[in-house]
């Protein structure tokens, strides 16, 4: 069999696992399966958050897996195991309409090519701060996400394969008319994204500057038909002096050319290669420092701290807002996995570092009291792997209390029993907690009649609210809501603490410290964690 | 120009000319929008069946059994009933409708007891039912509800068909109560099923004190459901005029108590060892 062949199965083997990682990480299928492993092999995010953290998170140890065999053999991941890259080449293929000459012409190196590693500086640059940007363009978190927010959503409207409730996602055309925008350039510069923008092929090309084994041209047997570059998929010009850093080691190249003047050599000769990625001293100094720069600028702008904005609730068990941005590569697996929809993909609402990072939005859904999904398969720590006890301060947590996402607020002018005189109190009826958050008060008023009428009316008690946001979900007054989750109170910040006895929260543990970048990786308490996050509460630990 | 292409190029044009014409005359909407006519909508509307069976007006329509087995329960009741081949008929497919309202384990009162579930669907099975359908519009998320209340475990040892509550399966029904005109219901298992029982828990109900098997309907109405609490007893006795179910079980095996509708503490729930079977809600919830 040919080695192309190999590559053949093994592109659909790994583009068909994308997709079943993808259907499966929702609440009734998610079972056991390791639905992360793609971004826990991805050596962009291992390495952006070793930088951001100064630790590897529990799974991402795995990226060794595919770091060590590109030290050795180069890009191969580009060609062999990225599903993104495998779209790319896929609609490319589908929809190339060029003649040889055309292709051949396509597939030259061009300069422009440089512009990932230029990215990938100025992400680095951020990254230094601790702002992680890298989930941008990172190719899986931008497929699974584009996934997340646009695909499936879209394949759900005719089939109602992958919601029982159809999920909403805000600005969801903003992502799908980007995946439609990168997939479409494939028509113009071949492989476009992989190419010139990937920061994750950027650091691959990086790491492929020693390997040993390199695609290597017998100038003997070569007649320079550039025949080689027809379907080359990285444009690393195996017909004259190979670019190690731009092969995607598809082997395309050997197979095409006629005069087997083209192998895959352990330790070939290295004179006439081009030793690195072509990228310019000073514009490479230029892109780290509007990295290094980004990272005041926003903070500045206040959105972690003095000019939080009550939009951004995080899902529970949410590391404080700064360690979130060290951690969030925004691969929105938690918004995929949530159950109730209530996850969005933010736009500006946690300032420009926290873009398509998770929001609770209540409008959407609401947080679902026995549920841990979020953290379960978030795969950097931004949402800690919190078991059911942990997020009801239950058993071995009742010291520290419930995790808290918000605090619920009525607004009585919009209020139907407080400002209209009518019958309601869903809000109460939906309140999760035992005793109810929500509780009423029966009054006897005389309406605009002069008729004796006895209302309900609801109250919130902020020390039991846990934020949840199902009674905001639930009011009737659609649009803007009578009762309102706001992130303060939230546990994971003591800046954002509410009621002076409870400013404490799970300190020590998950969530807490507000401030603190180290609030994640070794914790105690993601050992108790349950493997699928379906805990049912055990009836003796709830008595 | 030859006559030949002149007439086909005209005859193109006049075509397109009359193409537009008619188009234009079968869209026509003279009356200017069918939403806004309320008419329309009943018109469109379905309305459900009565799923009751006539046993004539000597027959029990009420049972009440005590004990601590949901099984034998179940079989104590339906049996002073007249058994269960009184209702089921060899060959029909039955809807069995609990409160799986919330997500719930079942110990915490706020769900239909699963075990009870399982007797009632094995009676039926008993009985030579082709199919049975599990099926409930829960508030919280639907599969997590169906999950954790034990309610799917217990459908699948059946062998019953748990029907979710998916956009394509609601339609405008006619309701014709005091407050309910049409609304937005969950039809596909209706439309499917031949016989209906209702399966519902004694709950407290923080606006309607109480929840049982009438309140249980609730639970198959779709759309803007967050409005009823504006007038939740004029809603509840509309769900007769609804559904006619062919029976109806009030599980008050476990009873919550307090902080209903959704419980969440074992110390809301008191046991109640209760099972009260009926075909007359009215009766069963005066009862209850």
């Amino acid at each position: 069999m040919r080695i192309t062949v190999v590559r053949l199965i093994s592109q659909i083997f790994f583009m068909g696992l994308f997709f079943f990682f993808c259907f499966v990480t929702q609440f009734s299928y998610l079972k056991g399966y390791p639905v992360s492993i793609f971004l826990e092999v991805d050596p962009l995010v291992a390495i952006a958050t070793a930088i951001t953290t100064h630790t590897l998170y529990q799974g991402l140890v795995w990226s060794l897996v595919l770091l060590i065999p590109t030290l050795f053999l180069g890009r191969f991941f580009c060609n062999w195991i990225c599903p993104y890259g495998i779209l790319h080449q896929f609609t490319g293929w589908l929809f190339n309409r060029r003649t040889i000459t055309e292709n051949i012409d396509s597939n030259r190196y061009r300069k422009v090519f440089a512009l990932k590693y230029y990215i990938l500086i100025g992400m680095g640059g951020a990254a230094l701060f601790g702002s992680l940007q890298i989930g941008l363009l990172d190719p899986i978190s931008l497929l699974f996400r584009s996934f997340t927010v646009a695909v499936l959503p879209t394949l759900d409207m005719p089939t109602e394969w992958f919601y029982v409730r159809p999920h909403v996602h805000q600005l969801g055309w903003v992502v799908g008319f980007l995946l439609f925008f990168l997939i479409g350039m494939n028509l113009v510069i071949p492989r476009f994204f992989c190419r010139v923008l990937c920061p994750l092929g950027a650091t691959l090309g990086l790491l492929s500057r020693f390997s040993l084994w390199r695609i290597h041209r017998d100038t003997d047997k070569c007649v320079d038909c550039d025949l080689c570059l027809q379907r080359c998929e990285g444009a690393s010009d195996p017909h004259t002096n190979l670019r190690k850093s731009e092969c995607f080691v598809c082997f395309n190249c050997i197979d095409d050319c006629p005069h087997d003047a083209l192998s895959f050599d352990f330790m070939p000769d290295l004179k006439g290669e081009v030793a690195g990625p072509q990228i310019s001293g000073r514009r490479a100094v230029m892109a780290g420092l509007i990295g290094a720069l980004s990272f005041p600028f926003s903070r500045r702008s206040g959105d972690v701290d003095e000019l939080f904005k009550k939009e951004v609730v995080r899902p529970p068990g949410s590391v404080a807002e700064d360690a979130f941005l060290e951690r969030c590569i925004k691969c929105d697996q938690c918004i995929r996995v949530c159950p109730t929809n209530v996850l969005q993909p933010a736009m500006l609402e946690g300032g420009i570092e926290g873009v398509w990072t998770p929001i609770m939005n209540m409008r959407t859904g609401y947080c679902e009291l026995n549920c841990t999904l979020c953290g379960e398969v978030c795969p950097t720590g931004a949402i800690q792997k919190i078991s059911i006890e942990q997020k009801l301060g239950i058993g071995q947590f009742t010291d520290l209390g419930p995790v808290k996402t918000g605090t619920a607020f009525y607004d009585r002018g919009r209020c139907l029993p407080w400002a209209m005189d009518t019958p309601c109190v869903v809000c109460e009826e939906v309140c999760p907690t035992s005793p109810k958050a929500i509780y009423s008060r029966e009054v006897e008023i005389t309406n605009r009649w002069g008729e004796k009428v006895v209302l309900t009316r609801p109250y919130v008690d902020p020390e039991v609210c846990i934020g949840c946001g199902i009674c905001e979900h639930e009011c009737p007054v659609q649009d803007h809501r009578a009762i309102r989750v706001t992130a303060v109170g939230e546990t994971r910040s003591k800046e954002r603490s509410l009621l002076l006895g409870m400013s404490g929260g799970q300190e020590g543990c998950c969530g807490g410290g507000g401030g603190s970048s180290s609030a994640g990786g070794g914790c105690g308490c993601s050992s108790k964690k349950e493997s699928s996050g379906l805990l049912q509460i055990d009836a003796t630990e709830s008595a | 120009m030859k006559r030949r292409e002149f007439l086909r190029r005209a005859g193109m044009t006049g075509l397109a000319v009359a193409g537009s014409g008619v188009g234009a005359g079968l869209l026509h909407d003279p009356r200017g929008g069918d939403q806004f006519f309320r008419d329309v909508q009943v018109a469109a509307a379905k309305t459900l069946p009565s799923f009751a069976v006539d046993s004539g007006s000597s027959a029990v329509a009420m049972a009440i059994a005590r004990g601590t087995d949901a099984g034998a329960m179940v079989r104590a009741a339906i049996g002073e009933m007249g058994g269960i081949a009184r209702f089921i008929r060899p060959g029909d497919t039955v809807l069995l409708k609990p409160n799986v309202a919330f997500d719930r384990a079942p110990l915490l009162g706020a769900t239909t007891s699963p075990a009870v579930l399982k007797a009632v669907a094995e009676l039926c099975r008993e009985a030579g039912a082709k199919k049975i359908i599990v099926a409930d519009n829960p508030i919280n998320q639907p599969e997590g509800c169906f999950f954790k209340s034990g309610i799917k475990a217990a459908a699948d040892e059946i062998g019953a068909e748990l029907m979710l509550p998916r956009r394509s399966s609601f339609e405008e029904v006619k309701i014709d109560g005091e407050v309910l005109g049409t609304w937005t219901t969950f039809y596909e298992p209706f439309a499917a099923a031949d016989k209906v029982i209702g399966i519902a828990p004694c709950k407290d109900h923080n606006l309607c004190s109480g929840s049982m098997t009438m309140k249980n309907w609730y639970g198959m109405l779709g759309g803007r459901r967050n409005q009823f609490h504006q007038a939740i007893h004029g809603i509840i006795s509309d769900f007769p005029h609804m559904v006619k179910p062919t029976l109806v079980v009030l599980d008050a095996t476990r009873v919550l108590m307090r902080n209903g509708p959704t419980g969440g503490s074992l110390s809301d729930v008191a046991v109640g060892d209760t099972l009260v079977v009926g075909t007359d809600m009215v009766a069963v919830d005066t009862f209850g």
